[in-house]
This record gives C-alpha cells, sequence and structure tokens, in this order.
C-alpha cells in the first residue's frame, strides 16, 4: 500500500484525457460523479417520502377513526378540478421526461421548450389550485380561519366538528405538494436560462436527469394524494 | 508518548509547508470553502461556542437548584433555562458534534477520497447549521421560549405565549442540515471508496456514522413535518393535533420521538466509532469481533426505529403495544452490548496505553454502561411509571448522551488533534481534565439517580428541604464538571501555536489519515491509495516501520 505524500512543489494536476468542463476533482471518473450525484438524488427522495409519510400516517389513523367526518368531507371537493388536475400534472411530467431525453441526445432548442412546457403545466396546476381553495374559503371550509359545519348538519355536532381533521390534512398536504411545484418551478426558470447557454446539451446531464427525478416524485405524491383525498369514498353516502 | 519510537520523518520540527489550514489566505477563502477539513473546523469552532452557551443554561439550572426555595429564578425563567439548555444541546450539539466535526474530517480520508460527494452541500448545512442556531438565538433575546425541548403538543399549540414559531424553524432548519450530512455521508461511502476498500476494510468510526447517517436520514423529515404542523397550528389554527377539532395531541408524540428516540443513536453511534478506534489503538490490537461490531451499528440504527413509544407508556398506548415497545426497547441493549463486550475482549491481553484519548474511552465505557444498564430499569414497564418524569430519567440520559457521547467526543478530539492541527496538546494537563470531568460528572449526575428513586419530579425550580443534600452534590458535581470542560479548550487553543510538533503518525496507528501528513493538504491524497489491507492491522504496520527503519538506517 502506497500513499503518495506531496513534496512542498506545487504538483500539477495530471489529467489523462479531457474532462468536462463541470468534472469536479475530487471524483476519479465522471461517471463516478454522475452515480454519486443521482444516488445523492434518490437519497433525497427517499428523505421526502418520510416528510410526507408522516402526513399519510395521520390521514389513515384519523379516518379510521372519523370515517363518516372524512366522507362526507371528501364529497365536497371538486373532483372536476382534481382529475383536471391529474391530467394536467401528468402531461407535464410527460414534458419532463422529454426534457430529460433532449438533454441526453443533446437537443439544446428541444431541452429549453420541453423545459417550458413543463413550466406551463406546473404553473397551470397551480392555477387550478388556486380556484380550489378559492372555493373552500367561499364554502367556508378552512379550519383555523374559517370554518363552519353548516354543510355536514346530518352527522350530528360532534362528528361533524371532526371534518376540521380532514381540511386540515386536506390543506397540510396539498399545501405542502403545492410549496414542492413552487419550489420545482422557480428551480426549472433557472434551469431553462442555463440549457439555453448548452450547460446540459454537452454531456452533463446529471442535474437535468436529477431535477427530473425530483418533478416526478411531485407527480407521484399526487398520484397518491389524489384518489385518497378525492376518490376513495366516491362509492360512500 | 515516551513508550513509543519515532518514525523518522518525525524529528524535523516543523509543521508541513504546504497543508489545508494555509493552502488559501483570508477569511473568505473559509466561508466559501469546498474542502471538508475546513468545513469541520468550522463546525468545531461553532459547536464549542454552542456547547459553551448550552452549559451556561445548565449552570443556571443547577444553581437555583441548589436551595429547596425558587429564589434565584422566577419559575417561568427557569422554564426558559432548561428549554434553551435542551434545545441548545441536542440539536446544536449533540446530534452535528461528532458526525460534523470528526465525521467530516475523516470519513473521507478513512476511505481513501478527497473529499465528500458533495462539497458545496456540506458547505450548505454548515451554513443551514448557523441559520438554526440564529433562529435559537434569536428566540432567546426575543424572551425565549418555556416548552421544553420536546415541544408538547397542546402546550406548544395553544397554551404558551412564548417564541416556539422561531424555536420551531431553528430546529427545522438545523433538521435539514442534519439530513445533508447524512445524505453526503451515505453517497461518500457507497460511492467513493479507494479500490481495495472493501465494507469489511473500513474503519468502525465510518461504519457506525454510516448507521447514524441512515437515521438522521430517515428520521429527521418526520420530526421535520411534526415542527410544521405545530407551527401551522399556531399560526393558521390548523387542527391535526387540536382535540377540540378532533386531532390528537399524541400523534404528535409519536411524529416527534419517531425521530427523536432514533436521534439518541444518532449522538451515540458516532462516538462508539470513535471509541472503536481508540481502544483498537491504545491496546494495539485489531477490534474483537469486527464484524460483529460493525454490524452492531446498523442494528442499533435498525431497532432504533421501533422503541418510541416507551417515551409514551404513561401517556395513553395501550396496553398491548406498552408491552410490544418494552420489549422491543429490551433489544437495543443487545447490540449495545456487543460493543461493550468486544471492547473488553480487545482489552483483554493487549498492550495498553493511558494515554489521553483513552482515559476518555474508558470515561465513556464506565458511565455509558451505566446510563445503559439503568435504560433496561426505564423500559421495563412497572419501573417506567414509578420512574417516569422523576430525576432518575434526567440522570439517565446524561449518563449516555453526557457521559457517553460527550466522551466519546472529547476523546476523538483528543485523538486526532494531532491529525487536525499538525500539534500535540500538552500531556499532563489533559490527563488531569479527562479524570476532573470523570469526577465531576459522577458527583453531578449520580445523586439525580436516587433523588429521582426518591420522587423528586423533574422540571420544578423549588422542591421539599429534604431533597436538598443531594441537589448541594449535584450542583457541586456541575462546578467541577465545568471545569473539566474549560481545561481542554483552553490548553487545545494554546497548542495552536506552542504545542509540540506531531508528525504525521504520533500513536503509530493504522488506518489511512495516518499516512498523511499533518496536517494533510487539501484534497488529501495526490494519488488514490490502494488497500490491501485489513483496518487495525497493528503487525502490517510494526513490519512496515521495521523497513523503513532499516532503509534510512
Amino acid at each position: 500500500m502506497v500513499v503518495t505524500q506531496p513534496g512542498d512543489l506545487h504538483e500539477e494536476h495530471e489529467h489523462e484525457h479531457v474532462h468536462l468542463p463541470q468534472h469536479r476533482h475530487h471524483f476519479e471518473t465522471e461517471e463516478q460523479q454522475r452515480e454519486a450525484a443521482s444516488f445523492g438524488m434518490w437519497l433525497f427522495l427517499l428523505t421526502e417520502i418520510m416528510f410526507f409519510g408522516g402526513l399519510f400516517m395521520a390521514y389513515l389513523l384519523y379516518r379510521n377513526w372519523y370515517n363518516p367526518a372524512f366522507v362526507a368531507a371528501s364529497h365536497t371537493l371538486s373532483i372536476k378540478l382534481g382529475a383536471l388536475n391529474t391530467a394536467i400534472l401528468i402531461t407535464s411530467g410527460f414534458c419532463m421526461a422529454m426534457a430529460v431525453w433532449a438533454a441526453e441526445t443533446r437537443k439544446r432548442k428541444a431541452l429549453v421548450n420541453f423545459l417550458g412546457l413543463t413550466n406551463f403545466f406546473g404553473i397551470a396546476f397551480l392555477v387550478v389550485k388556486y380556484f380550489e381553495y378559492a372555493e373552500k374559503w367561499h364554502d367556508s371550509h378552512i379550519p383555523g380561519l374559517k370554518f363552519s359545519i353548516a354543510d355536514f348538519g346530518k352527522l350530528g355536532v360532534d362528528m361533524a366538528q371532526k371534518t376540521q381533521v380532514y381540511y386540515s390534512l386536506y390543506f397540510a398536504m396539498t399545501g405542502m405538494h403545492a410549496l414542492h411545484m413552487i419550489i420545482g418551478i422557480v428551480l426549472i426558470f433557472w434551469y431553462m436560462v442555463r440549457a439555453n447557454r448548452g450547460e446540459f446539451t454537452e454531456g452533463y446531464v446529471a442535474p437535468i436527469e436529477n431535477f427530473g427525478l425530483y418533478w416526478h416524485f411531485v407527480d407521484i405524491v399526487w398520484i397518491f394524494l389524489f384518489p385518497l383525498l378525492y376518490l376513495i369514498d366516491l362509492g360512500a353516502k | 508518548m515516551s513508550t513509543i519510537v519515532s518514525l523518522p520523518d518525525q524529528s524535523t520540527a516543523a509543521l508541513p509547508k504546504r497543508n489545508y489550514l494555509n493552502a488559501e489566505h483570508g477569511l473568505l477563502s473559509w466561508l466559501l470553502t469546498g474542502d471538508h477539513k475546513r468545513i469541520a473546523m468550522l463546525y468545531l469552532i461553532s459547536i464549542t461556542g454552542f456547547f459553551f452557551l448550552g452549559g451556561a443554561f445548565a449552570g443556571l439550572v443547577r444553581l437555583e437548584l441548589l436551595t429547596p426555595a425558587g429564589d434565584l429564578l422566577a419559575a417561568d425563567t427557569y422554564n426558559k433555562m432548561f428549554t434553551m439548555h435542551g434545545i441548545v444541546m441536542i440539536f446544536l450539539f449533540l446530534v452535528p458534534s461528532v458526525p460534523a466535526t470528526l465525521g467530516n474530517f475523516l470519513i473521507p480520508i478513512m476511505i481513501g477520497a478527497k473529499d465528500l460527494a458533495f462539497p458545496k452541500i456540506n458547505l450548505l448545512s454548515w451554513y443551514l447549521y448557523l441559520v438554526g442556531g440564529t433562529f435559537t438565538l434569536t428566540a432567546l433575546v426575543l424572551g425565549g421560549v418555556d416548552t421544553g425541548w420536546t415541544f408538547t403538543t397542546p402546550l406548544s399549540t395553544h397554551y404558551l405565549n412564548t417564541h416556539v414559531i422561531t424555536t420551531g424553524l431553528a430546529i427545522f432548519v438545523a433538521g435539514f442540515s442534519s439530513i445533508f450530512t447524512g445524505l453526503n455521508f451515505i453517497v461518500t461511502i457507497h460511492r467513493m471508496r479507494a479500490p481495495g476498500m472493501t465494507w469489511f476494510r473500513m474503519p468502525l468510526f465510518v461504519w457506525s456514522n454510516y448507521a447514524a447517517s441512515i437515521l438522521m436520514v430517515l428520521g429527521t423529515p418526520v420530526l421535520a413535518i411534526a415542527i410544521v404542523l405545530v407551527v401551522l397550528e399556531r399560526t393558521v389554527g390548523l387542527g391535526v393535533f387540536d382535540p377540540s377539532k378532533g386531532g390528537d395531541p399524541l400523534l404528535f408524540q409519536h411524529l416527534f420521538w419517531f425521530y427523536s428516540h432514533p436521534a439518541v443513536y444518532i449522538m451515540i453511534l458516532p462516538g462508539m466509532g470513535v471509541i472503536s478506534e481508540v481502544i483498537a489503538n491504545f491496546s494495539r490490537k485489531r477490534v474483537f469481533g469486527y464484524t460483529a461490531v460493525a454490524f452492531s451499528s446498523v442494528a442499533i440504527a435498525v431497532f432504533g426505529f421501533f422503541v418510541w413509544a416507551h417515551h409514551m407508556f404513561i401517556m395513553g398506548v395501550s396496553n398491548y403495544s406498552a408491552l410490544v415497545f418494552s420489549l422491543l426497547t429490551m433489544l437495543v441493549a443487545v447490540p449495545s452490548a456487543i460493543k461493550i463486550f468486544n471492547w473488553s475482549a480487545t482489552l483483554y491481553k493487549g498492550s495498553i496505553t493511558f494515554e489521553t484519548p483513552m482515559l476518555y474511552a474508558f470515561g465513556f465505557i464506565g458511565l455509558f454502561t451505566i446510563g445503559g444498564l439503568t435504560g433496561v430499569f426505564l423500559g421495563s414497564l412497572g419501573m417506567d411509571i414509578h420512574l417516569t418524569e422523576t430525576y432518575f430519567i434526567v440522570a439517565h440520559f446524561h449518563f449516555v448522551m453526557v457521559g457517553g457521547m460527550l466522551m466519546a467526543f472529547l476523546a476523538g478530539i483528543h485523538f486526532w488533534w494531532p491529525k487536525m492541527t499538525g500539534r500535540m496538546y500538552p500531556e499532563s494537563l489533559s490527563k488531569l481534565a479527562a479524570v476532573t470531568t470523570f469526577i465531576g460528572f459522577i458527583l453531578t449526575f449520580f445523586p439525580q439517580f436516587i433523588l429521582g428513586y426518591l420522587g423528586m419530579p423533574r422540571r420544578y425550580h423549588a422542591y421539599p428541604a429534604d431533597y436538598q443534600v443531594l441537589n448541594v452534590l449535584s450542583t457541586a458535581g456541575a462546578t467541577v464538571l465545568g471545569v473539566g470542560y474549560l481545561l481542554p479548550i483552553l490548553y487545545l487553543a494554546w497548542s495552536l501555536k506552542y504545542g509540540e510538533i506531531a508528525g504525521s503518525n504520533p500513536w503509530q496507528a493504522t488506518g489511512l489519515e495516518w499516512q498523511l501528513q499533518s496536517p494533510p493538504v487539501t484534497e488529501n491524497f495526490t494519488e488514490i491509495p490502494y488497500v490491501d489491507y485489513e483496518a487495525y492491522d497493528f503487525e502490517w504496520l510494526a513490519h512496515k516501520q521495521k523497513q523503513e527503519v532499516t532503509t534510512v538506517g
């Protein structure tokens, strides 16, 4: 085993082959750097799963306890708007996948365009969400700020009060999801500027690939939220 | 030191001309650095600052308890003091201490990498730590927070009119610092090991930090969401924990302890890694049952996730789940005991020398064993109901976290100080500090076991006069302990300028870090090493030195 000790002379870094400008010195190869970045992103998504996991656990627990309240409250959500948003989000996920493809096949123009489309649908999702929230405000279904149990009279006062837990979770979960969308949208604008400079279409695709993972994760969270909040009690009265 | 023959390259009494400390100059070169060793030093300085702040709160708490009457601090001031003590010590000292300083410095070197996988994220996590610290200080300046460090609802969401939101934000941000550190370690250990550095050739310090990182990455987000929900309940009145809206305060406790019990292992596992290194080195033997010790770290991490509800035995979990959690809790004792037994077996027939790190390591073993065994008492249902929320608990977790973790941190700082700074610390003073700390610790916390057993509740600023003798002993011990902590910071600072030049391997230790110059250069290795020997192979080292001596001679 030999460890070379650096002398007092400044030794030059000799590279056997030409590196991309984005290659960092502490990685031995570009492959290692790409793998590390991807692994890091998957781990980060794991922390995100744990983050949302707390909310999902609370939802399952309370849904079990206060089933009638959850059924009644979920019927007040607009399935039309929810379904529209699901379609919008899946489309934006498709555009993101195309953006990754464009980066990998080194198509600069296509990359910028697909990122733009992803962002357009992302913003459209938030606009629809805004209308949904406005509807909740109008119906006085916002616990803590503006809430009345008028819509749930037939449940009895006790159970009707429990709909507040449902709406608390609805706002916590969709709000947290929307926050992730907003962060993603801001990042896409930044990536669009950099993509336009041609940064990601010369073989350095890790940021786009990893952002793609993030965006798909946000999609997947919604894919769980939509049935859990909107659809699950569709058949129940 | 006298027993160890110097290596040939140690005779030159000057620091290497080029090292990571003088690679670049100016404050900005530190504040924008990507070098894991410099970030480790930044952490060391800031963490030490917060440690003494937290210590000052502890001092006030102990002073108040000197007399039975609540005469020094008013009840709410006292509540704020122990809350700030807990928050600062746990979130700003114990959780980041070993991973962020020693782990940051050593993990890349120990596995033969030039840096952590994500240097920028590493620097970001230091800034997040500082932002968290600043929020905590802001809460303090604005008037403090008195929920206790556990933020128990509905106390924190409805009844206290203090700065819960600011402190919650502090913990949220500091939590991200911890998540990013853990993530960085896991990726580095998986992807950046030097050729030949297999999983079972890694030093046990790397293993234990790996296990702790898993806990950080999986546990911290759950704390984050629990804190977010508390803040949302306080600000806009969401009702996830609020009983009047159908929520359940106990859910908060489940979410909180799902992180905060594993957090105990986030604190203690890296410390155990330090102890493995120190014990192996100062008994000149490979750690007995290396594989078992490595796996026991992972086992502690896994079991650590299944024991949280023992914090809620008296708060309304069902008898059946209490029984299950009681059994699971005791199960954690098994991997912990594996470590203790294997360290003892390593010491057996070893060539033991009592250098300062070894003294701290012995302190760790003694105190952690007491802390761990009293944990088994508390895990037993019946005992827990008698002892919970008394000073027995306080003594128990201080034995584990202060007696264990802090001893390990000091052992590690002394052990790797020559590597980090290139200079030795003064030997006799450091031994005095180690002994003072140990005596001070026992004197402070042992009386609290008795107090708890006699029924003195925690979190009260006044108590019946019967308890005074033991409380006076405890406060006296805290003073001794304070001296034990102040000494190292004084002589370590002194050694930066006047300490003896350490040379590359003052302990004749194995491990890649000891084959680099002290302090190492930026990027550690000019050529990535090929590792073809096992960890703690002292025979290999002796063989290598023999060769070098013959070549020089």
